[in-house]
Protein backbone atom coordinates (compact mmCIF):
# COMPACT_ATOMS: atom_id res chain seq x y z
CA UNK A 1 0.00 0.00 0.00
CA UNK A 2 1.32 3.08 -1.05
CA UNK A 3 0.99 6.89 0.72
CA UNK A 4 2.00 10.11 -0.01
CA UNK A 5 3.29 11.85 3.30
CA UNK A 6 6.24 14.31 2.18
CA UNK A 7 8.17 14.96 -0.95
CA UNK A 8 11.04 14.22 0.95
CA UNK A 9 10.01 10.48 0.42
CA UNK A 10 10.24 11.22 -3.11
CA UNK A 11 13.46 10.31 -5.42
CA UNK A 12 14.02 12.30 -8.47
CA UNK A 13 13.00 9.71 -10.62
CA UNK A 14 9.62 9.46 -9.06
CA UNK A 15 9.21 12.75 -9.05
CA UNK A 16 9.54 12.80 -12.59
CA UNK A 17 7.21 9.93 -13.24
CA UNK A 18 4.60 11.66 -11.54
CA UNK A 19 5.04 14.60 -13.18
CA UNK A 20 5.17 13.01 -16.47
CA UNK A 21 2.11 10.94 -15.44
CA UNK A 22 0.16 14.13 -14.67
CA UNK A 23 1.53 15.78 -18.59
CA UNK A 24 -0.12 12.51 -19.96
CA UNK A 25 -3.59 13.08 -18.08
CA UNK A 26 -3.25 17.03 -19.31
CA UNK A 27 -2.90 16.06 -22.87
CA UNK A 28 -5.71 13.65 -22.78
CA UNK A 29 -8.51 15.76 -20.94
CA UNK A 30 -11.16 12.85 -21.26
CA UNK A 31 -12.72 11.90 -18.96
CA UNK A 32 -10.60 8.48 -16.99
CA UNK A 33 -11.67 5.64 -15.00
CA UNK A 34 -8.75 4.44 -13.09
CA UNK A 35 -11.17 5.20 -9.60
CA UNK A 36 -14.33 3.98 -11.18
CA UNK A 37 -16.69 2.71 -8.25
CA UNK A 38 -13.97 4.09 -5.96
CA UNK A 39 -14.46 6.28 -2.46
CA UNK A 40 -12.30 8.48 -1.15
CA UNK A 41 -12.81 10.38 2.21
CA UNK A 42 -11.62 14.04 1.95
CA UNK A 43 -10.86 14.90 5.06
CA UNK A 44 -10.13 18.64 5.67
CA UNK A 45 -9.10 19.47 10.06
CA UNK A 46 -8.59 22.68 8.77
CA UNK A 47 -10.13 25.54 6.23
CA UNK A 48 -8.52 24.99 2.54
CA UNK A 49 -10.58 25.91 -0.87
CA UNK A 50 -8.39 25.49 -3.65
CA UNK A 51 -6.98 21.89 -1.97
CA UNK A 52 -10.05 20.75 -0.83
CA UNK A 53 -11.68 21.40 -4.28
CA UNK A 54 -8.82 20.24 -6.44
CA UNK A 55 -8.75 16.93 -4.85
CA UNK A 56 -12.47 16.59 -5.21
CA UNK A 57 -12.61 17.89 -9.03
CA UNK A 58 -9.27 15.35 -9.30
CA UNK A 59 -11.41 11.92 -7.82
CA UNK A 60 -14.54 12.77 -9.85
CA UNK A 61 -12.51 13.25 -13.68
CA UNK A 62 -11.29 9.84 -12.90
CA UNK A 63 -14.26 8.16 -11.92
CA UNK A 64 -14.71 8.08 -8.28
CA UNK A 65 -16.88 9.94 -5.93
CA UNK A 66 -15.88 11.42 -2.00
CA UNK A 67 -17.09 11.83 1.20
CA UNK A 68 -16.09 15.19 2.88
CA UNK A 69 -15.35 16.14 6.47
CA UNK A 70 -14.52 20.02 6.16
CA UNK A 71 -14.63 20.97 10.03
CA UNK A 72 -13.17 19.76 12.69
CA UNK A 73 -16.76 21.15 14.67
CA UNK A 74 -18.82 19.00 12.61
CA UNK A 75 -16.46 15.88 13.12
CA UNK A 76 -15.71 12.98 15.97
CA UNK A 77 -13.08 14.92 16.70
CA UNK A 78 -14.56 17.47 18.23
CA UNK A 79 -15.58 14.67 20.92
CA UNK A 80 -12.05 13.89 21.45
CA UNK A 81 -11.33 11.06 19.48
CA UNK A 82 -7.85 10.35 18.27
CA UNK A 83 -7.02 10.95 14.76
CA UNK A 84 -6.00 7.47 15.02
CA UNK A 85 -9.03 6.23 15.84
CA UNK A 86 -11.22 8.56 13.32
CA UNK A 87 -8.35 7.13 10.45
CA UNK A 88 -9.09 3.39 11.55
CA UNK A 89 -12.75 4.12 11.33
CA UNK A 90 -12.67 6.31 8.32
CA UNK A 91 -10.05 3.32 6.72
CA UNK A 92 -13.12 1.00 6.65
CA UNK A 93 -15.50 2.75 4.66
CA UNK A 94 -13.62 4.48 2.06
CA UNK A 95 -10.93 3.14 -0.72
CA UNK A 96 -8.63 6.16 0.18
CA UNK A 97 -8.13 9.13 2.48
CA UNK A 98 -6.96 12.43 1.68
CA UNK A 99 -5.63 14.23 4.81
CA UNK A 100 -5.52 18.04 5.82
CA UNK A 101 -5.14 18.56 9.50
CA UNK A 102 -3.26 21.32 11.54
CA UNK A 103 -1.03 19.58 13.52
CA UNK A 104 2.66 18.51 11.66
CA UNK A 105 3.45 14.93 11.18
CA UNK A 106 -0.82 13.90 11.21
CA UNK A 107 -0.27 12.72 7.77
CA UNK A 108 2.35 10.45 8.82
CA UNK A 109 0.46 9.50 11.91
CA UNK A 110 -2.20 8.86 9.97
CA UNK A 111 -0.62 6.28 7.06
CA UNK A 112 0.35 4.51 10.54
CA UNK A 113 -3.16 3.52 11.63
CA UNK A 114 -4.79 4.01 8.31
CA UNK A 115 -5.64 0.72 6.18
CA UNK A 116 -6.01 2.27 2.44
CA UNK A 117 -4.16 4.97 1.40
CA UNK A 118 -3.41 8.53 2.70
CA UNK A 119 -2.55 11.68 0.57
CA UNK A 120 -1.26 14.26 2.62
CA UNK A 121 -2.65 17.63 1.72
CA UNK A 122 -1.04 19.99 3.92
CA UNK A 123 -0.23 19.08 7.82
CA UNK A 124 -0.22 22.16 9.53
CA UNK A 125 3.77 24.33 9.02
CA UNK A 126 4.99 20.94 7.77
CA UNK A 127 4.33 18.85 4.93
CA UNK A 128 2.03 19.81 1.50
CA UNK A 129 3.49 16.93 -1.22
CA UNK A 130 0.68 18.13 -3.97
CA UNK A 131 1.38 21.97 -4.27
CA UNK A 132 5.10 20.98 -4.67
CA UNK A 133 4.31 18.50 -7.16
CA UNK A 134 2.19 21.34 -8.94
CA UNK A 135 4.76 23.39 -8.46
CA UNK A 136 7.50 21.80 -10.46
CA UNK A 137 5.12 20.99 -13.06
CA UNK A 138 4.29 24.60 -13.31
CA UNK A 139 7.73 24.96 -13.69
CA UNK A 140 8.83 21.86 -16.41
CA UNK A 141 5.56 23.27 -18.44
CA UNK A 142 7.75 26.03 -19.44
CA UNK A 143 11.30 25.07 -18.74
CA UNK A 144 13.32 22.07 -18.00
CA UNK A 145 14.34 21.64 -14.36
CA UNK A 146 17.75 21.69 -15.03
CA UNK A 147 20.31 24.96 -14.95
CA UNK A 148 17.98 27.46 -14.27
CA UNK A 149 17.66 30.39 -11.48
CA UNK A 150 14.62 30.05 -9.25
CA UNK A 151 13.92 32.86 -6.48
CA UNK A 152 11.97 32.41 -3.85
CA UNK A 153 10.51 35.41 -2.40
CA UNK A 154 8.45 36.56 0.72
CA UNK A 155 8.37 34.68 3.90
CA UNK A 156 10.91 31.98 3.74
CA UNK A 157 10.64 31.05 7.04
CA UNK A 158 7.45 30.01 8.30
CA UNK A 159 6.11 29.57 3.99
CA UNK A 160 5.96 25.46 3.78
CA UNK A 161 5.70 25.61 0.58
CA UNK A 162 8.82 27.38 0.31
CA UNK A 163 10.26 24.53 2.06
CA UNK A 164 9.37 21.67 0.36
CA UNK A 165 9.87 23.21 -2.77
CA UNK A 166 13.42 24.16 -2.08
CA UNK A 167 13.71 20.52 -0.95
CA UNK A 168 12.59 18.86 -3.99
CA UNK A 169 14.23 21.40 -6.51
CA UNK A 170 17.36 20.21 -4.31
CA UNK A 171 16.76 16.91 -6.74
CA UNK A 172 18.10 18.90 -9.96
CA UNK A 173 20.73 21.46 -10.91
CA UNK A 174 19.45 24.72 -10.01
CA UNK A 175 20.71 27.03 -7.80
CA UNK A 176 18.11 28.60 -5.40
CA UNK A 177 17.65 32.63 -4.66
CA UNK A 178 16.29 33.15 -1.58
CA UNK A 179 15.10 37.46 -1.01
CA UNK A 180 13.52 37.47 2.49
CA UNK A 181 12.74 40.01 5.19
CA UNK A 182 15.23 39.97 8.28
CA UNK A 183 13.77 37.87 10.22
CA UNK A 184 12.15 35.64 7.93
CA UNK A 185 14.67 34.35 6.24
CA UNK A 186 14.95 30.51 4.88
CA UNK A 187 15.56 28.35 8.19
CA UNK A 188 19.47 27.90 8.53
CA UNK A 189 19.02 23.91 8.95
CA UNK A 190 17.34 23.95 5.79
CA UNK A 191 19.90 25.68 4.08
CA UNK A 192 22.58 23.59 5.58
CA UNK A 193 20.46 20.62 4.81
CA UNK A 194 20.39 22.18 0.93
CA UNK A 195 24.21 22.24 1.07
CA UNK A 196 24.53 19.02 2.18
CA UNK A 197 22.18 17.58 -0.83
CA UNK A 198 25.03 19.67 -3.05
CA UNK A 199 21.98 22.52 -3.87
CA UNK A 200 23.72 26.19 -4.29
CA UNK A 201 21.87 28.44 -2.61
CA UNK A 202 22.86 32.76 -2.47
CA UNK A 203 20.95 35.00 0.33
CA UNK A 204 20.06 38.16 -1.50
CA UNK A 205 18.37 41.33 0.00
CA UNK A 206 16.82 42.70 -2.76
CA UNK A 207 15.38 41.13 -5.77
CA UNK A 208 15.80 44.35 -8.36
CA UNK A 209 18.99 43.50 -9.38
CA UNK A 210 18.68 40.21 -9.53
CA UNK A 211 15.73 39.90 -11.87
CA UNK A 212 17.85 39.67 -15.20
CA UNK A 213 19.27 36.80 -13.51
CA UNK A 214 16.10 34.89 -12.80
CA UNK A 215 13.98 32.67 -14.86
CA UNK A 216 11.69 31.53 -12.23
CA UNK A 217 10.14 33.96 -9.50
CA UNK A 218 8.73 31.87 -6.86
CA UNK A 219 6.22 35.04 -4.63
CA UNK A 220 4.99 33.40 -1.33
CA UNK A 221 2.42 35.31 0.77
CA UNK A 222 3.71 37.77 3.61
CA UNK A 223 1.65 37.51 7.07
CA UNK A 224 0.62 40.39 8.72
CA UNK A 225 0.70 38.40 12.01
CA UNK A 226 4.51 38.10 11.52
CA UNK A 227 5.08 41.78 12.30
CA UNK A 228 4.85 44.15 15.40
CA UNK A 229 2.63 46.43 14.03
CA UNK A 230 0.71 47.68 10.82
CA UNK A 231 3.75 49.84 9.37
CA UNK A 232 6.26 47.63 9.73
CA UNK A 233 3.82 44.85 7.98
CA UNK A 234 3.51 47.91 5.16
CA UNK A 235 6.97 48.50 4.84
CA UNK A 236 8.45 45.38 4.06
CA UNK A 237 5.37 44.41 2.11
CA UNK A 238 5.63 47.58 -0.12
CA UNK A 239 9.41 46.65 -1.13
CA UNK A 240 8.99 42.60 -1.62
CA UNK A 241 5.55 43.11 -4.03
CA UNK A 242 5.98 42.49 -7.91
CA UNK A 243 5.09 45.13 -9.63
CA UNK A 244 5.72 45.59 -13.90
CA UNK A 245 8.34 48.03 -12.99
CA UNK A 246 10.39 45.72 -10.91
CA UNK A 247 10.39 43.02 -13.58
CA UNK A 248 11.73 45.16 -16.39
CA UNK A 249 14.68 43.53 -18.00
CA UNK A 250 13.65 40.47 -17.10
CA UNK A 251 14.86 36.99 -18.85
CA UNK A 252 13.34 36.07 -22.02
CA UNK A 253 10.59 33.04 -20.37
CA UNK A 254 10.46 33.94 -17.10
CA UNK A 255 7.66 32.94 -15.12
CA UNK A 256 6.03 34.12 -12.26
CA UNK A 257 5.25 31.36 -9.76
CA UNK A 258 2.39 32.04 -6.38
CA UNK A 259 0.83 29.22 -4.58
CA UNK A 260 -2.00 31.75 -3.83
CA UNK A 261 -4.09 33.27 -2.07
CA UNK A 262 -2.16 36.50 -2.31
CA UNK A 263 -1.92 38.97 -0.41
CA UNK A 264 -0.45 41.97 -2.32
CA UNK A 265 2.61 39.96 -2.96
CA UNK A 266 1.91 40.69 -6.52
CA UNK A 267 0.48 43.90 -8.38
CA UNK A 268 -2.13 42.73 -10.04
CA UNK A 269 -1.33 44.57 -13.27
CA UNK A 270 1.36 41.36 -13.43
CA UNK A 271 -2.11 39.19 -14.13
CA UNK A 272 -1.94 40.55 -17.61
CA UNK A 273 1.57 40.06 -18.10
CA UNK A 274 2.75 36.39 -19.91
CA UNK A 275 5.15 35.42 -17.13
CA UNK A 276 2.07 35.31 -14.94
CA UNK A 277 1.62 31.64 -14.25
CA UNK A 278 -0.21 31.48 -11.05
CA UNK A 279 -3.31 31.14 -12.42
CA UNK A 280 -2.46 28.46 -14.49
CA UNK A 281 -0.30 27.19 -11.70
CA UNK A 282 -3.55 26.37 -9.71
CA UNK A 283 -5.02 24.81 -12.32
CA UNK A 284 -2.59 22.19 -12.64
CA UNK A 285 -3.62 21.56 -8.78
CA UNK A 286 -6.04 19.33 -10.67
CA UNK A 287 -3.98 17.31 -13.49
CA UNK A 288 -1.27 16.96 -10.75
CA UNK A 289 -3.65 15.59 -7.91
CA UNK A 290 -5.27 12.93 -10.32
CA UNK A 291 -1.84 11.62 -11.11
CA UNK A 292 -1.10 11.26 -7.41
CA UNK A 293 -4.47 9.83 -6.89
CA UNK A 294 -3.74 7.27 -9.99
CA UNK A 295 0.00 6.46 -8.34
CA UNK A 296 -1.53 5.29 -4.31
CA UNK A 297 -4.51 2.95 -6.43
CA UNK B 1 47.34 17.57 61.53
CA UNK B 2 45.49 14.37 60.67
CA UNK B 3 45.64 12.79 56.78
CA UNK B 4 42.37 12.81 54.59
CA UNK B 5 40.77 9.85 55.00
CA UNK B 6 40.75 7.37 51.84
CA UNK B 7 38.65 4.87 51.04
CA UNK B 8 35.12 4.80 49.33
CA UNK B 9 33.28 7.91 49.01
CA UNK B 10 29.94 5.94 48.97
CA UNK B 11 29.99 1.85 50.13
CA UNK B 12 29.52 -0.81 47.60
CA UNK B 13 26.34 -2.56 46.78
CA UNK B 14 25.26 -6.31 46.70
CA UNK B 15 22.44 -6.29 43.34
CA UNK B 16 21.92 -3.66 41.34
CA UNK B 17 23.75 -1.05 38.89
CA UNK B 18 26.57 1.23 39.24
CA UNK B 19 26.34 4.06 36.43
CA UNK B 20 29.84 5.09 36.57
CA UNK B 21 32.02 8.33 34.90
CA UNK B 22 28.33 10.22 34.20
CA UNK B 23 29.79 13.60 33.48
CA UNK B 24 29.99 15.15 36.15
CA UNK B 25 26.94 17.84 37.26
CA UNK B 26 24.30 15.21 35.69
CA UNK B 27 23.86 12.89 38.07
CA UNK B 28 20.31 14.21 39.02
CA UNK B 29 19.44 14.01 35.61
CA UNK B 30 20.37 10.92 35.39
CA UNK B 31 17.84 10.35 38.04
CA UNK B 32 15.15 12.02 36.65
CA UNK B 33 15.07 10.15 33.58
CA UNK B 34 15.36 7.06 35.40
CA UNK B 35 12.36 8.05 37.19
CA UNK B 36 13.73 7.94 40.62
CA UNK B 37 12.32 10.74 42.81
CA UNK B 38 12.15 11.14 46.63
CA UNK B 39 8.75 9.46 46.45
CA UNK B 40 10.16 6.04 44.65
CA UNK B 41 11.78 3.61 47.30
CA UNK B 42 15.14 2.54 45.74
CA UNK B 43 18.21 2.94 47.85
CA UNK B 44 20.63 5.02 45.95
CA UNK B 45 23.90 6.25 46.38
CA UNK B 46 24.62 9.59 44.72
CA UNK B 47 28.72 10.86 44.31
CA UNK B 48 28.85 14.29 42.33
CA UNK B 49 31.97 15.95 41.01
CA UNK B 50 34.36 13.42 42.28
CA UNK B 51 37.90 12.56 41.15
CA UNK B 52 37.81 10.11 38.01
CA UNK B 53 40.74 8.43 37.19
CA UNK B 54 40.17 8.80 33.91
CA UNK B 55 39.90 12.33 32.95
CA UNK B 56 36.84 13.09 32.37
CA UNK B 57 35.22 16.68 32.78
CA UNK B 58 38.24 18.34 33.81
CA UNK B 59 38.64 15.69 36.15
CA UNK B 60 35.19 15.17 37.77
CA UNK B 61 32.81 12.50 36.95
CA UNK B 62 29.54 11.82 38.83
CA UNK B 63 28.17 8.01 40.16
CA UNK B 64 25.13 6.67 40.79
CA UNK B 65 24.25 3.46 42.61
CA UNK B 66 21.27 2.02 42.39
CA UNK B 67 20.19 -1.01 44.28
CA UNK B 68 17.83 -3.91 43.03
CA UNK B 69 17.56 -2.83 39.70
CA UNK B 70 19.17 -3.70 36.43
CA UNK B 71 18.66 -1.07 33.93
CA UNK B 72 16.43 -1.53 30.81
CA UNK B 73 18.03 -0.76 27.32
CA UNK B 74 15.66 2.12 27.02
CA UNK B 75 16.88 3.43 30.32
CA UNK B 76 20.30 2.72 29.54
CA UNK B 77 19.61 4.76 25.80
CA UNK B 78 18.23 7.99 27.67
CA UNK B 79 21.85 7.74 29.85
CA UNK B 80 23.39 7.80 26.40
CA UNK B 81 22.04 10.88 25.71
CA UNK B 82 22.95 13.12 28.47
CA UNK B 83 26.07 11.15 29.29
CA UNK B 84 27.77 9.44 26.30
CA UNK B 85 30.85 8.02 28.31
CA UNK B 86 28.84 6.22 30.88
CA UNK B 87 29.65 3.15 31.89
CA UNK B 88 26.58 0.62 33.04
CA UNK B 89 27.89 -1.82 36.07
CA UNK B 90 25.79 -4.59 36.48
CA UNK B 91 26.00 -6.21 40.22
CA UNK B 92 24.85 -9.25 41.93
CA UNK B 93 26.06 -10.22 45.07
CA UNK B 94 28.49 -7.44 45.19
CA UNK B 95 30.48 -8.81 41.81
CA UNK B 96 30.14 -6.16 38.18
CA UNK B 97 28.96 -9.68 36.33
CA UNK B 98 28.56 -7.15 33.53
CA UNK B 99 30.27 -3.88 32.08
CA UNK B 100 29.59 -2.03 29.59
CA UNK B 101 29.81 1.31 27.48
CA UNK B 102 26.42 3.67 26.45
CA UNK B 103 25.69 3.89 22.77
CA UNK B 104 23.10 6.59 21.50
CA UNK B 105 21.11 4.44 18.81
CA UNK B 106 20.25 5.41 15.39
CA UNK B 107 16.57 5.52 16.47
CA UNK B 108 14.72 6.73 19.46
CA UNK B 109 11.18 6.16 20.38
CA UNK B 110 9.63 7.35 22.71
CA UNK B 111 12.59 9.11 24.62
CA UNK B 112 12.55 12.84 24.03
CA UNK B 113 9.47 14.70 23.19
CA UNK B 114 9.59 16.57 20.34
CA UNK B 115 10.19 20.26 20.60
CA UNK B 116 7.93 21.43 18.26
CA UNK B 117 4.14 21.99 19.62
CA UNK B 118 2.72 21.64 16.94
CA UNK B 119 3.85 18.37 16.16
CA UNK B 120 1.09 15.24 16.17
CA UNK B 121 3.59 13.56 18.65
CA UNK B 122 2.61 16.43 21.39
CA UNK B 123 -1.18 15.84 20.70
CA UNK B 124 -3.10 13.07 22.81
CA UNK B 125 -2.35 10.45 20.20
CA UNK B 126 -1.55 6.99 20.81
CA UNK B 127 1.86 7.08 19.32
CA UNK B 128 5.43 7.53 20.26
CA UNK B 129 7.65 10.17 19.77
CA UNK B 130 10.14 8.89 16.73
CA UNK B 131 13.76 10.44 16.25
CA UNK B 132 16.13 9.41 14.24
CA UNK B 133 19.83 10.18 15.61
CA UNK B 134 21.71 12.70 12.53
CA UNK B 135 25.14 14.28 12.67
CA UNK B 136 22.86 17.62 12.34
CA UNK B 137 20.82 15.95 16.23
CA UNK B 138 17.73 14.75 16.58
CA UNK B 139 15.68 14.62 13.32
CA UNK B 140 11.76 14.01 14.53
CA UNK B 141 10.17 11.31 12.15
CA UNK B 142 6.77 13.01 11.93
CA UNK B 143 7.25 16.90 12.01
CA UNK B 144 11.24 16.90 10.76
CA UNK B 145 11.95 19.26 13.24
CA UNK B 146 15.97 18.88 14.38
CA UNK B 147 16.88 19.12 18.47
CA UNK B 148 20.16 20.35 17.77
CA UNK B 149 20.71 22.18 21.73
CA UNK B 150 19.61 20.71 24.91
CA UNK B 151 18.47 17.13 24.41
CA UNK B 152 18.82 16.51 28.20
CA UNK B 153 15.76 18.58 29.14
CA UNK B 154 13.61 17.09 26.24
CA UNK B 155 14.39 13.72 27.89
CA UNK B 156 11.07 11.77 28.59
Amino acid sequence: MKHIISIKDFGREEIDSLLARAGAIDAAPQIRQTLAGKQVALLFFEPSTRTRMSFASAVSRLGGTTITVDSVEGSSISKGETLADTVRVVSSYVDAIVLRHPKEGAARLASEFASVPVINAGDGAGQHPSQTLLDLYTIRQSMPLEGIHIGLLGDLRYGRTAHSLAYALSNYDVTLHTIAPPTLELPESLVAELHRRGCTVQEHEDITSLIPELDVIYATRIQRERFPDAASYYNVGESYRITPEILEGHKDGMIVLHPLPRAGEIDPRVDAMPCARYFEQARNGVPVRMAMLEEVF
Amino acid sequence: MKDKPQGLLISPIKDGTVIDHIRAGAALTVLRVLGITGQTDEELSIATNVTSMTGGQEGRKDIVKVSKRELLKEEVDRIALISPHATINIIRDYIVVEKKGVEIPKHLSGIVRCTNAGCITNANEPIKSSFEVTEAGLHCLYCDTVITTDIESHII
